[in-house]
């Protein structure tokens, strides 16, 4: 730090973006998966509409099957991005000591990356057939 | 009479504050903005369900526990709310998506903007619901 001017790391002069440019990313993704996320529920509505009333093995098989699946996937990963930067934003507003809130940030990471996972895991069994 | 607080607490209680929620008288907006934040929160909750399902579609055991979760009384409720929580959500982020552009900020546009998320959301999931049971109840 030769110049005392710069409360900025070596390491952030180094790399010259300024404010580093991920100040809006959140916002953005919100954006980006709010947009993604209509159309996938519009589809996935239909599909569950269509799996009522039918049984286990027809549901699985409707379940497993390629198109089903893949969208399934897509609608699981853009609204757990989805929920997982909207709860950030609850607890960042409402929860104001900080080890609690950070606790809490921990605990929506875990639950998402968790839920989400257990999601992807029930169709890729049904795809499958693991 | 002096004052036996200490500074920092005096300090603390004399700030002015901004004006708060419970000045304002309630508007449609406003509770509008409010009831997207739950519904984002109810949902959140909501994807255990999809998560129990999309694995419980696995086996015919797994299934049909989850299946007698969903058809009793209070299964039925609770997807009834998770629906409505999904379409008012859905319209609500539509209604959000129109704001980000700048456009339907106008006094009459933003009223008729909640008022057509809340009236769509009810309507929509009514359809949905009124769909679902006759397709149950077709296949039966």
């Amino acid at each position: 730090m030769s110049n005392p001017k710069h409360i900025r790391t070596p390491l952030a002069r180094v790399l010259g973006r300024g404010a580093a440019r991920s100040g809006t990313k959140h916002f953005w993704h919100q954006r980006l998966t709010a947009i993604a996320n209509i159309p996938l529920t519009i589809v996935v509505v239909v599909i569950l509409i269509t799996l009522l009333g039918r049984n286990q093995a027809a549901a699985a098989q409707i379940l497993g099957s390629p198109a089903v699946a893949i969208i399934m996937v897509l609608f699981i990963v853009s609204t757990i991005t989805h929920m997982k930067i909207g709860m950030q934003v609850i607890i960042e507003d409402y929860v104001h000591d900080e080890s609690a809130k950070l606790s809490l940030l921990i605990a929506n990471t875990f639950f998402t990356i968790a839920v989400g996972l257990a999601c992807v895991y029930g169709i890729l069994k049904l795809t499958f057939g693991l | 009479m002096a004052d036996t607080r200490s500074l920092p607490e005096r300090a603390a209680a004399e700030r002015p504050l901004s004006p708060h929620l419970q000045i304002y008288r309630p508007m449609l907006t406003m509770m509008m903005s409010i009831v997207h934040r739950i519904t984002g929160f109810g949902l959140y909750f909501g994807t255990l369900l999809l998560a129990w399902w999309l694995n419980a579609a696995v086996n015919p055991n797994a299934y049909a526990k989850f299946e007698w979760f969903a058809g009793s009384w209070i299964g039925r409720l609770i997807l009834f709310g998770y629906t409505w929580a999904l379409i008012h959500h859905m319209l609500g982020g539509i209604r959000h998506l129109i704001w980000d552009t700048g456009r339907g900020f106008g006094p009459s546009e933003r009223e008729w903007l909640v008022a057509a998320n809340l009236i769509g959301s009810i309507a929509i999931t009514l359809v949905l619901w009124i769909v679902g049971l006759l397709a149950m109840g077709g296949s039966r």
